[in-house]
């Protein structure tokens, strides 16, 4: 035998849980505009190098071994006096400086700012360093 | 009866074989070419041990008044054209004059690259040393703007850097926050040229009283100068053995 009262429970018992999925999925709604900016995708948008056909490295390795390869060598060539050698910065801006701006690290969208935004990790090469290949920064002039 | 010289023959085909093959730009092991191998980057040897970079100045024909050097090593590094108080500065003219008998000279100063750097000695990071062929830098990347190598050095040729740096020259990067100095055209040298932009300036404009160049090698012009000619260096009694001389002081 059911109780009187006890449809009345289950309505009382089910309405709350209701509201929250309908609400739910009125978030959900208004939220996708917004999640799918930048065409869906929340990955960094990296441009292609403007030339050289193949990076130093495979890009994997690039990706997780730049910093280690930039900082080695540095010290060869600040101490050393080693120049010229495979894993140069001078390298990495020479193919990546941006089409528009010809530099690794000016505008939100070069190459080494794009990334290094995504990842919320501050380098400061480009405090001290040109991020301009050599020759366009020559043209330019200091 | 001699054995025919056939198996080292056939050797030899092979071998020559394999090098025409190789010349001819084919596969050397899967996915590498000859181009790529010709196109990889050959650094440079480094700062030779045997080597010790200098300056030899000439009083006598350093004209008063006259800036290029300091024009040139500005317009070189990208040190600021229109120095303020407390920009750096990596060379100045710097005006002397005897008092007894009223001789005057004008005198470029600048790091004296010495031999036992006191800038060396003091700095806590190991951001100022001396390279194997004499030339003393900064570190930049170790440099931690303590600045007390600016405060050990008696030729007051080093500056700190206190506004952010932009359009640095591709070949010196400068960055707030650093001591810096000069640093004997440290990336023309490293490129194997033979001239620092002072003393190319100094020729260009006539005068020819800065000369550089490896004061080691007893065939060079400075050393040979240096050996027949009375010269000085600035502060001797300090003991410093600088890599800079200047001649008719």
């Amino acid at each position: 035998m059911t109780h009187p009262r006890s449809g009345l429970a289950a309505a009382a018992w089910l309405a709350p849980k209701a509201l929250g999925v309908v609400f739910g999925l009125f978030i959900a709604v208004c939220l996708q505009p917004a999640l799918a900016g930048e065409g869906g995708n929340l990955q960094p948008t990296i441009q292609k190098a403007t030339k050289g056909e193949r990076c130093v490295a495979e890009p994997a390795v690039m990706r997780r071994d730049h910093p280690a390869m930039l900082k080695h060598q540095r010290d060869d060539t600040v101490h050393a006096g080693i120049r010229g050698a495979k894993h140069s910065l001078a390298g990495c801006i020479g193919c990546h400086a941006g089409a528009q701006t010809g530099s690794v690290a000016q505008a939100p969208g070069d190459f080494c700012v794009s990334c290094h935004r995504y990842a919320a990790v501050t380098i400061d090469c480009f405090e001290c360093h040109s991020g301009k290949p050599r020759a366009v920064a020559l043209k330019a002039g200091p | 009866m001699t054995q025919p010289a056939n198996p080292p023959t056939a050797a030899r085909r092979a071998l020559l074989a394999a090098t025409a093959a190789g010349a001819l730009g084919v596969l050397l092991a899967p996915g590498i070419h000859l181009i790529e191998v010709a196109r990889a980057a050959t650094p440079s040897t480094g700062a030779d041990a045997r080597k010790r970079w200098g300056l030899l100045i000439d009083t006598t024909k350093c004209a008063t008044g006259c800036t290029d050097c300091v024009d040139a090593c500005q317009h070189e590094n990208g040190w600021p054209a229109v120095p303020t108080p407390t920009s750096a500065q990596w060379i100045r003219k710097i005006e002397i004059k005897e008092i007894r008998t009223g001789r005057s000279a004008s005198v470029p100063v600048m790091c004296q690259h010495c031999a036992e750097p006191p800038c060396v000695d003091v700095c806590p990071t190991g951001a100022s040393f001396k390279r194997a062929d004499g030339i003393v830098l900064v570190d930049r990347h170790t440099c931690i703007g303590c600045r007390y190598c600016m405060m050990a050095c008696p030729y007051k040729a080093r500056s700190f850097v206190h506004e952010p740096v932009s359009d640095q020259r591709p070949d010196v990067p400068r960055g707030k926050g650093c001591v810096e100095s000069c640093t004997l055209c440290v990336h023309r040298i490293d490129r194997g040229e033979s001239m620092t932009a002072c003393a190319e300036a100094c020729a260009k404009a006539g005068h020819h009283a800065i000369v550089f160049g490896d004061l080691n090698d007893a065939g060079s012009e400075i050393a040979r100068r240096v050996r027949e000619i009375r010269t000085t260096v600035l502060r001797a009694d300090l003991g410093l053995d600088p890599g800079v001389r200047y001649q008719g002081l």
